[in-house]
């Protein structure tokens, strides 16, 4: 790779100088880079607090945080997480970096509405910052703000609600955006049924992106009414109702779980077939489930609410749909499985990422089950089982999907390979520390330990300390995973076009990709994303 | 960096979308609504008739005329009568200020009347009156910031129609804005009964 030595691709080229060439950019790639830069710091910050709260749980009783600092810490981790990084970590950081070049297109549909969506997210997470360290407090609600104690709390709920709502736009308008350009821009001969899983896993979660944000919007609008004017909308006593707060919250947050986890299938579905070395198993019945998955997942909402006081009519169908949804999802296990099935695997980094995916989805998946049937959802909910199943299809599932995304892709935006063996003793840490940590929240909360306390009874000691220990295994597998990105970033090895011999069409061009993507000619596609005959991988 | 990107379709596509997520950001309200109106069947009605039918009549005459002008003026560019389109857009934008006076007319005349959000008066009326001057609020509220940011679009659009910005070969952005402002129109079509009309 004697000529890429000295080339940079779209990190050189550009019409304004310096910093000014990045924050005024209106390439997808620039744009895709910046959020990557946003979500991973926002995900260090999470992950301290996360392991800050487990350091809490270490032993019974206060020992390094007050009961009020416990609620603020899990309440902005949770905040952090799921609005600041989950929902935009592969959407908006892979999904702009990769959807247009895998359509073969220049850039996006609206790339100033790209550009505006990025600053809509940096509006968010500034404010947000500002209502975590200013005025009243951290906010101490949890992360669901549920009414009516977020209509009384003098901390900064009113602040966190606006800045989660400039989020929400953000959302929906890199969902707007992601929908046009994969119905306008494919390029010459990417069919439907040639597009890779990726695209079709974003395209799925555009349209729930699209449905589901504006109703979390006019939910936390009327949270900041409720606190501003005391207007009584979710207060029993001058008319208005809980539980439908409940209702309307969870109307967008349950189908935001699969904006979290769809964009992480779509990863493995492009992870597996590269170092399988077959076609994807299955191809339309991945696309499709992608699909079912988005519409089945925006009726369940309901089974978040089955101790909230529903008629047992409803809970007997939200329940069933819940059930259904487990169809799609088992579909895609299937199909990466039996894509493995006789291939001839590499063991790289990001397939590992991806095999730890498959496991901790499993069980994440099946704990799903326990808590979608009411009858043992009674007995779990709000135990921390109920957390360790979100963590299970959160970060084993999303996390790892995310991670994946990186070993897989990065070397292609920066142009330069990490090093392979502390990426794999990386991978192992975080695959046991993870596992580690999370079973045995699972595992304490079968036997009865609520959830969002910072104190528990003598018996759930071992178990929680064994958490604890485990968060610790986790966090050295984050530290040497990230320094090894880094340093590959930085002086890796110059890698060529395709260095895992993967047929999409982004590993077509250089690396890292020049602006416009293309260079004067479009593509023209003649076969399918997975197909590999005559693909060979570069040397590096 | 110019990448020539013109898309007309897919621009209109775009805004479809978006007022997709108008409709769903509104629903919001509607269904709280509905639910509220089946548990307070009696003190909605009630709420109902303490509001000013005459204004609100005026306000949809307002606003069905303003669709109405702002539908000719995108006929109007696609004519190339520049003038024209102008003068159809002025007219929408005063219609929209229109709107908004009587707005402001109406809802003083209730709030001296101690009916407003968290007010004293309102309490004492009971729960489902509270209720449904609490969703007659927010719903209109949202809907006046809708008109308000509507009738700014047009303006802006106009403005740049009349800096040749906006021709007739190229005129996406106003048929968005016009888009938009039927949207707005469409929301008040169904506030209209639900607060004044049927109950």
């Amino acid at each position: 790779m004697s000529e890429s030595t000295t080339y940079t691709g779209f990190w050189q080229e550009s019409p304004r100088p310096g910093i000014l060439g990045w924050l005024l950019s209106t390439d997808h790639k620039r744009i895709g880079i910046m959020y990557l830069c946003c979500i991973t710091t926002m995900f260090i910050v999470g992950a301290c607090l996360g392991l800050a709260l487990r350091l809490e749980l270490i032993a019974p009783g206060v020992t390094v945080m007050t009961p009020q600092t416990y609620n603020a810490t899990f309440t902005v981790h949770g905040i952090i997480m799921i609005f600041m990084f989950l929902i935009p970590s592969i959407p908006a950081a892979f999904g702009n970096l990769l959807l247009p070049i895998q359509i073969g297109a220049r850039d996006v549909s609206f790339p100033k509405l790209n550009l505006i969506s990025w600053y809509c997210y940096v509006i968010g997470a500034i404010l947000a910052m500002f209502a975590i360290f200013g005025g009243g407090g951290a906010p101490d609600t949890g992360w669901t703000f549920y009414v009516p104690f977020s209509t009384q709390t003098s901390t900064n709920v009113s602040l966190v609600a606006f800045a989660a709502f400039m989020l929400g736009f953000s959302s929906i308008l890199t969902g707007i955006n992601f929908v046009t350009t994969v119905h306008r821009l494919r390029c010459k001969g990417l069919t439907w049924g040639r597009l890779p899983l990726f695209v079709w896993t974003l395209y799925a979660t555009a349209w729930v992106q699209v449905l589901a944000t504006p109703m979390i919007g006019i939910t936390l609008v009327l949270i900041i009414l409720e606190r501003t004017f005391g207007a009584g909308l979710f207060d029993a006593a001058r008319g208005g109702d809980p539980i439908l707060f409940q209702h309307l919250f969870w109307i967008y947050s349950h189908p935001a779980v699969y904006i979290m986890i769809l964009p992480g299938m779509g990863v493995i579905s492009e992870v597996i077939p590269t170092f399988a070395r077959k076609p994807l198993f299955g191809y339309w019945a991945m696309a499709l489930s992608s699909l079912a998955i988005a519409f089945a997942g925006s009726l369940v909402w309901g089974h978040h609410m089955y101790a909230s006081g529903m008629s047992d009519f409803a809970i007997l169908i939200f329940s069933f749909l819940t059930f259904i949804v487990a169809i799609p999802s088992a579909i895609k296990v299937f199909n990466w499985v039996s894509t493995l099935y006789k291939g001839s695997i590499e063991l790289a980094p990001p397939m590992l990422f991806a095999l730890a995916f498959i496991f901790n989805f499993a069980i994440g998946g099946l704990g799903g089950l326990a808590l979608g049937a009411a009858a043992s959802d009674i007995h779990l909910h709000d135990t921390t089982f109920v957390v360790g199943h979100f963590h299970y299809v959160m970060f084993g599932g999303g996390g790892f999907a995310l991670f994946a995304a990186l070993h897989y892709w990065l070397p292609k935006f920066t142009g330069r390979m990490y090093r392979h063996k502390p990426a794999v003793i990386s991978w192992a840490l975080l695959f046991v520390g993870f596992n580690i940590t999370y079973m045995a929240m699972q595992a304490v909360g079968i036997m009865g330990m609520p959830r969002r306390y910072y104190d528990y009874l003598p018996q759930f000691h071992t178990l929680n300390l064994i958490s604890t220990i485990g968060s610790w295994i986790l966090a050295v597998g984050l530290i040497i995973m990230f320094v090894n990105l880094w340093q590959g970033a930085r002086k890796g090895r110059p890698v060529g076009k395709n260095p895992w011999g993967a047929a999409t069409l982004e590993w077509t061009i250089p690396s890292p990709p020049p602006i416009e993507n293309f260079g004067a000619e479009d593509p023209v596609v003649t076969k399918g994303p997975y197909e590999f005959k005559g693909v060979v991988a570069d040397e590096y | 960096m110019s990448i020539e990107h013109r898309d007309d379709t897919g621009d209109r596509f775009g805004m479809w979308l978006f007022l997709y997520t108008e409709v769903i950001l509104f629903s919001g309200l509607f269904i709280l609504y509905a639910v509220s109106l089946s548990r307070f069947p009696g003190d909605f009605a009630q709420g109902s008739h303490q509001l000013n039918i005459y204004l609100g009549s005026i306000n949809t005459i307002v606003l069905l005329t303003s669709s109405l002008t702002i539908a000719l003026a995108v006929s109007a560019i696609q004519m190339n009568r520049i003038r024209q389109c102008l003068t159809l857009c002025g007219v929408t934008v005063v219609l929209a200020l229109v709107f908004l006076v009587n707005k402001y007319f109406e809802w003083s005349a209730e709030i001296s009347h101690g009916i407003y959000p968290g007010s004293q008066h309102l309490a004492e009326m009971g729960a489902g009156v509270s209720a449904f001057f609490n969703l007659y609020y927010f719903t209109a509220g949202l809907h006046g910031l809708h008109v308000l940011i509507g009738g700014s679009l047009i303006g802006v659009v106009a403005v740049l129609t009349a800096r040749g910005k906006i021709t007739s070969e190229r005129y996406t952005l106003l048929e968005n804005s016009a888009l938009f402002w039927h949207l707005v129109d469409l929301v008040w079509i169904f506030l209209f009964p639900l607060y004044y009309l049927i109950l």
